[in-house]
């Protein structure tokens, strides 16, 4: 049973992680419909921009932490304003081969940087996040973890549901001509989507870097993991993506105690494919409503 | 008085470069008034609206000739960021909810032109002419009826202080009380908060009720034109617009612009 429960913990803190990623994905998707397949390497730069920001430029860590979440904000915006802007009304399969291109450049330039070598980030949380009772135990990152994912859900929560700019993004989503047609900015939302995209990402990758350390192949294939999670959660669904997350993260926490550790990373994606066949539009894929 | 809000002065409208819709439409819609553009199904009233909103863009379609004058001030082909922002907002047809968001959500994009300003007074003066949608404000769009949506997306614009509304074909679809009840609204809006509204309609009998003046369409372009009475009694009006009347009767074919219409026509 406390292994049990351990594996559980475990499991959740992680998928806090990837549902947060997937979010912008899925994010980027519902403004834009843009498929967004440089996700893992925003991942891994944001990871890799910490460390040097840290460990090179020798910022404390809560700024080395702002400024690297300001940065990957910037950098998304400028990625829609410069590369995606352009293909407005292009064939999705032109954009779509641009962002495997972007993922491609961008793998490039942090090989270049940084090297394919495992890299660790100082070991900087707070005691406090140690959190031992008896026999659980939850490690400060996991810890971590759990603290970022809960406080972005509740932050993106609120601002979806509450400000003026969430609710103009959640109308572009829903229907783009009817938001041109009252003066959205629809351009800007896409922009806006990725920059918020880019900043999820750059934080869980620095998060995921801590617990795992950090390598440009390892955080670009958490980048894929992407994937079987909005498949789970549902393509269009913001919520679906972070319980998506969760899902595979606890599956992979299980398979990896249960079963062996070099199935962790296969099994979620043979309960994925069942699901898909049971559950084409995902577990919490809108439902399409058609009274209109 | 009348000062001229909008003039259109004789523009061609092409989609994908290839695809001229429109063939030289002129009009003119007064300060304050409601305008009423009839005609049946793809003569190209919508296009006509979609040239003045600017949303003709996102469309693939282009004005290449002529000049649209909103308070003198020249439109073509200005983006529809730009023009709802100089207080022109189209309704588009078909209204086009935001499914997911619910009422009072959709009231609030009305207010993007002017984003960040208070919008509580607003929401009062559309909860005003629309009580129906106090009572659903709670309530996703998308479990809607198609009543409630239309005075929806009319109460959405009016959020956007528009002086020119472009309604297009707001009795689409809807049983013949909720149509009279949303058009009595509409002279309301129009009387009261003086905006000018431009009506397109296929319902040609209701929509000359509350017009001022009308246009009639035809192929891209104005084959007739006049004060909503004048239209009411034409006998081409009469047999294709308001069903039935004098059919080839004597003087339909006294005005040269209807004969030309007619041979088309036949
Ligand atoms: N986006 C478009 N691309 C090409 N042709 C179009 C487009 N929109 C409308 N048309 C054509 O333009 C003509 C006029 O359409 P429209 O303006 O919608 O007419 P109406 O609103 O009077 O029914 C139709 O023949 C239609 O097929
Ligand atoms: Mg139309």
């Amino acid at each position: 049973m406390d292994f049990f429960i351990q594996l559980l913990v475990n499991g959740l803190s992680v998928g806090f992680l990837y549902g947060l990623s997937a979010m912008g994905f899925v994010m980027i998707f519902k403004s834009s419909s843009v498929l967004n397949f440089a996700h893992g390497e925003l991942l891994a730069l944001g990871a890799f921009v910490f460390l040097s920001l840290h460990s090179v430029v020798q910022l404390p860590i809560g700024w080395a932490f702002l400024a690297t979440l300001t940065g990957c904000f910037v950098l998304g915006f400028l990625i829609e304003r410069f590369f995606l802007r352009p293909l407005i009304g292009e064939p999705l399969i032109y954009v779509i081969m641009l962002t495997v291109g972007l993922a491609a450049m961008l793998r490039g330039l942090l090989l270049l940087i940084w090297g394919g070598n495992l890299r660790t980030l100082p070991d900087f949380l707070p005691a406090w996040m140690d959190i031992q009772s008896g026999w659980l135990r939850i490690p400060p990152v996991y810890m971590a973890a759990i603290l970022v994912g809960v406080l972005f859900l509740v932050l993106f929560g609120l601002f979806f549901k509450y400000s003026a700019q969430g609710i103009f993004m959640r109308s572009v989503a829903d229907n783009q001509r009817a938001a041109l047609s009252l003066g959205v900015h629809v351009r800007r939302v896409f922009a806006l989507s990725w920059g918020i995209a880019a900043l999820v990402a750059g934080m869980s990758g620095i998060i995921l870097g801590l617990m795992n350390g950090i390598s440009v192949h390892d955080l670009s294939a958490v980048g894929l993991k992407v994937f079987p999670v909005v498949i789970l959660g549902g393509l269009n669904s913001i919520s679906g993506a972070v319980i998506g997350g969760l899902i595979i993260g606890v599956l992979e926490a299980f398979t990896g105690g249960y079963l062996s550790p070099s199935l962790r990373d296969v099994v979620p994606y043979i309960v994925l494919v069942v699901l898909l066949l049971v559950r084409p539009y995902g577990l919490f894929g809108l439902v399409e409503i058609e009274r209109v | 008085m009348e000062d001229t809000l909008l003039e259109i002065n004789n523009i061609s409208v092409v989609y994908a470069d290839v695809i001229q819709v429109l063939k030289g439409v002129s009009l003119q819609v007064p300060n304050r008034r409601i305008v009423s553009l009839l005609g049946s199904n793809g003569a190209g009233k919508t296009t006509t609206l979609k040239a003045v909103s600017g949303l003709l863009k996102p469309e693939n379609g282009r004005v290449t000739d002529g000049a649209i004058l909103y308070e003198g001030h020249p439109l073509e082909n200005r983006s529809p960021e730009q023009i709802t922002r100089l207080g022109i907002i189209q309704v588009l047809e078909g209204r086009q909810p935001f499914k997911y968001l619910t009422i009072e959500e959709n009231l609030r994009v009305g207010t993007a032109t002017r984003w960040g300003k208070p919008y509580r007074k607003d929401l009062e003066l559309v909860y005003h002419y629309f009580p129906v949608l106090w009572d659903r404000r709670k309530a996703l769009a998308g479990y809607c009826s198609g009543g409630e949506l239309q005075m929806l997306v009319m109460g959405r614009a009016l959020m956007a202080h528009p002086k020119l509304l472009l309604l297009d074909e707001p009795s689409l679809g809807l049983a013949p009380l909720v149509v009279e009840e949303i058009f009595r609204i509409i002279a309301r809006i129009n009387g009261e908060q003086q905006t000018t509204i431009i009506l397109v309609e296929q319902n040609a009998r209701i929509a000359l009720e509350i017009a001022h003046y009308g246009y009639v369409m035809e192929n891209g372009k104005i084959v007739m034109e006049g004060a909503s009475e004048t239209l009411k009694d034409n006998p081409d009006v009469k047999e294709f617009y308001l069903g039935g009347g004098g059919a080839g009767g004597p003087g339909a074919y006294q005005q040269p612009k209807s004969y030309r219409r007619r041979k088309r026509w036949l």
